[in-house]
Order: C-alpha cells, then structure tokens, then sequence
C-alpha cells in the first residue's frame, strides 16, 4: 500500500524535523563535529584541560556530573548551589551564556555565541570523556 | 631613541603610551599609571567586574607558574628561554595590576596556588614547552576577548584589550617560534 508507506515516511521525517527543531535548520546545519569541537575548546585552554584542575575544573567525567562536585576544586558559591547536572542541554544553556545562566559563576567569559559552535564543543566534550587520556583519570 | 629598538618590555611600553596618543581614560588610567589614590575614589565597583579581574589574576598566576616550570625544565635553549623569561615578566606585571586593582576596587586578590598541576611528563623537548605555552596564550586571548564585552566599567575592558593584545603577541611569537604561521587567522574567537 504506497500511501501506507508515504503516510508513514511523512509522519517520520516530521518526527526527525521537531527533533532538530525544524526542517528547514535541519537541512541547513551540518552535524555536530567533535573534530571542529576539539579546535573551539582552544578557547577554553587559559582556565581548563581535560584532566586536571587549573583555574577552571577538569572535563573529564563531564558528562552526568553535578555542577560545583569536583573534588578539590576550589567553586563559586553559586556554581556549587546551581543545581545543575551537566548534559548537552545544561551545557547548551550555560555555554550560551556562562554568566546569564549561573549568575556569579567565576567564569567570568562571554560565552560561545554560535549555537552551531556550541554543537561542535559540546559533541568534543562528549567524546573526550570517552578518551583513553580521561579513562586513565 | 626608536621604539623599535627599545631594550625592555617596560620601557617600550612607556614609550608607546607616551607617543602613541593612545588615551586611556578614567578608574583603568589612573589603575595602569598606578594612582591609586584616583581609582579608588571613583565609586563602588560593580562585583562583577571584580570578579572577572580575580579570574583573569588566577589564570595569569597559573601562566607564571607555567613559564617557571618551562625555564626550569632544562628543555629550553637561548634565544626561546629568553623569550620565556620575557613573556613570564609581563605576566608579572598583568598579575600585578589585576591584583591591585581588585584590591582598590574593594576586593580580595587571588593568590598564588601552593601546587600547580601541569602535564610536565608530556614535556620532552623544547617544542613540547614552546606548544604548551603556546596553548596558554591561545587560551589567554580567547578568555580576556571572552571578558572584554562583560565589564560594566568600560574603561577596565579598555586596560583588559591591552592585555589581550600582549598575549596574542605572545601566541604569534611562541608559533613562529614553532615554526609554524605566526597569525593563523584574521580573527582571534
């Protein structure tokens, strides 16, 4: 039954369309890349690695924690009480906008305005948690 | 004498303020020019802002401590151990001010770390030391660009583009130094 399949196949490309929140910006930006991901988080090298503590918090184990719980890590009182647990969407949020997002964050940096960027850095923090150099730590 | 052929960091500096007709107005003047007495009669600061100049005070601490390790590592030869040394200095000098400016504002400066945590067993040659502090700077422009926008006293984003200015020298030289194209692009993000 052709219209069957048609039926079905519109009502899926609809689904993928909310999904990525619209067709029309679906088709236009290209897939997160870790790789591009990895040359934005040069920006974030004056305060963070993936590994250690530095003026910011390690990344490594990024991905599921809550903010403010790194051991050791000295954070602003309202970093540790933001309640937040950071994912692609809280960083999506926080990344946009470090100081709207947790007002008297220390880190005190306008953000990464490019939506399309923000895709790229937060896929690079994805799959740098997944790194040999994070699994060692 | 030639600012060009200046022998100091610091005395070029001066040189280019005194010459260049570059103004830099009100608390950040008084601030850069040491007039403590001005700044702190300027009113209250925002505590954002302080809190901006604490986070930029910690990275440029860290940054001296990076360069101290570099120097010490017996990894790197004349000229680029002079050129570390330099580069350590001005970090000096931007520590010094951040923290005398948090503290006129008001705020209390941060101090060094007892202990910094740096990836010294990947540092095996002098490219490796030259990279990794390459990395800082790259680093340090993208963070004071970042803090630059966020300041409510327009004049302290002033005296924070000059530091961004410096570091990105630095990021070129430490690049050319590499090997590599000193200005990778026509923007800095």
């Amino acid at each position: 039954m052709r219209w069957l399949r048609r039926a079905r196949g519109g009502a899926a490309r609809g689904l993928a369309c909310l999904a990525a929140g619209g067709c029309a910006a679906a088709a236009a930006a290209p897939p997160p890349s870790a790789q591009r991901g990895e040359a934005i988080y040069a920006r974030c090298a004056a305060c963070h690695a993936l590994e250690y503590n530095r003026v910011g918090p390690k990344h490594c184990g990024l991905f599921g924690r809550p903010a403010g719980s790194v051991p050791g890590f000295d954070y602003s009182a309202a970093m540790k009480n933001a309640h937040i647990v950071w994912n692609a969407q809280t960083l999506e949020r926080f990344l946009a906008a470090p100081l709207k997002a947790v007002p008297g964050t220390a880190m005190t940096y306008d953000g990464v305005p490019d939506a399309a960027e923000r895709a790229d850095l937060i896929a690079y923090l994805r799959e740098a948690g997944d790194s040999p150099q994070c699994k060692l730590k | 004498m030639s600012f060009f052929a200046t022998p100091t960091p610091v005395l070029a500096r001066r040189l280019f303020l005194g010459r260049s007709g570059l103004v830099l107005s009100g608390p950040a003047v008084a601030l850069l020019a040491g007039n403590h007495t001005l700044a702190a009669a300027a009113g209250a600061a925002d505590p954002k802002d302080v809190q901006i100049l604490n986070t930029a005070l910690g990275a440029e601490l860290e940054a001296i401590a990076a360069y101290q390790v570099g120097a010490q590592s017996n990894l790197l030869q004349k000229p680029a151990l002079d050129l570390a040394l330099t580069f350590q200095g001005h970090h000096k000098e931007h520590a010094d001010l951040l923290a005398k400016t948090v503290e006129k504002l008001g705020g209390k400066a941060a101090t060094a770390k007892t202990n910094y945590d740096f990836p010294t067993a990947s540092l095996k040659t002098q490219a490796d030391v030259l990279r990794f502090a390459a990395k800082l700077e790259q680093g340090a422009v993208s963070a004071y660009l970042g803090a630059v926008p966020l300041f409510a006293n327009r004049d302290l984003s002033k005296a924070a583009a000059s530091i961004l200015g410096d570091e990105a020298m630095h990021w070129a030289v430490l690049r050319q130094a590499l090997g590599e194209a000193p200005v990778p692009s026509a923007f800095v993000a």
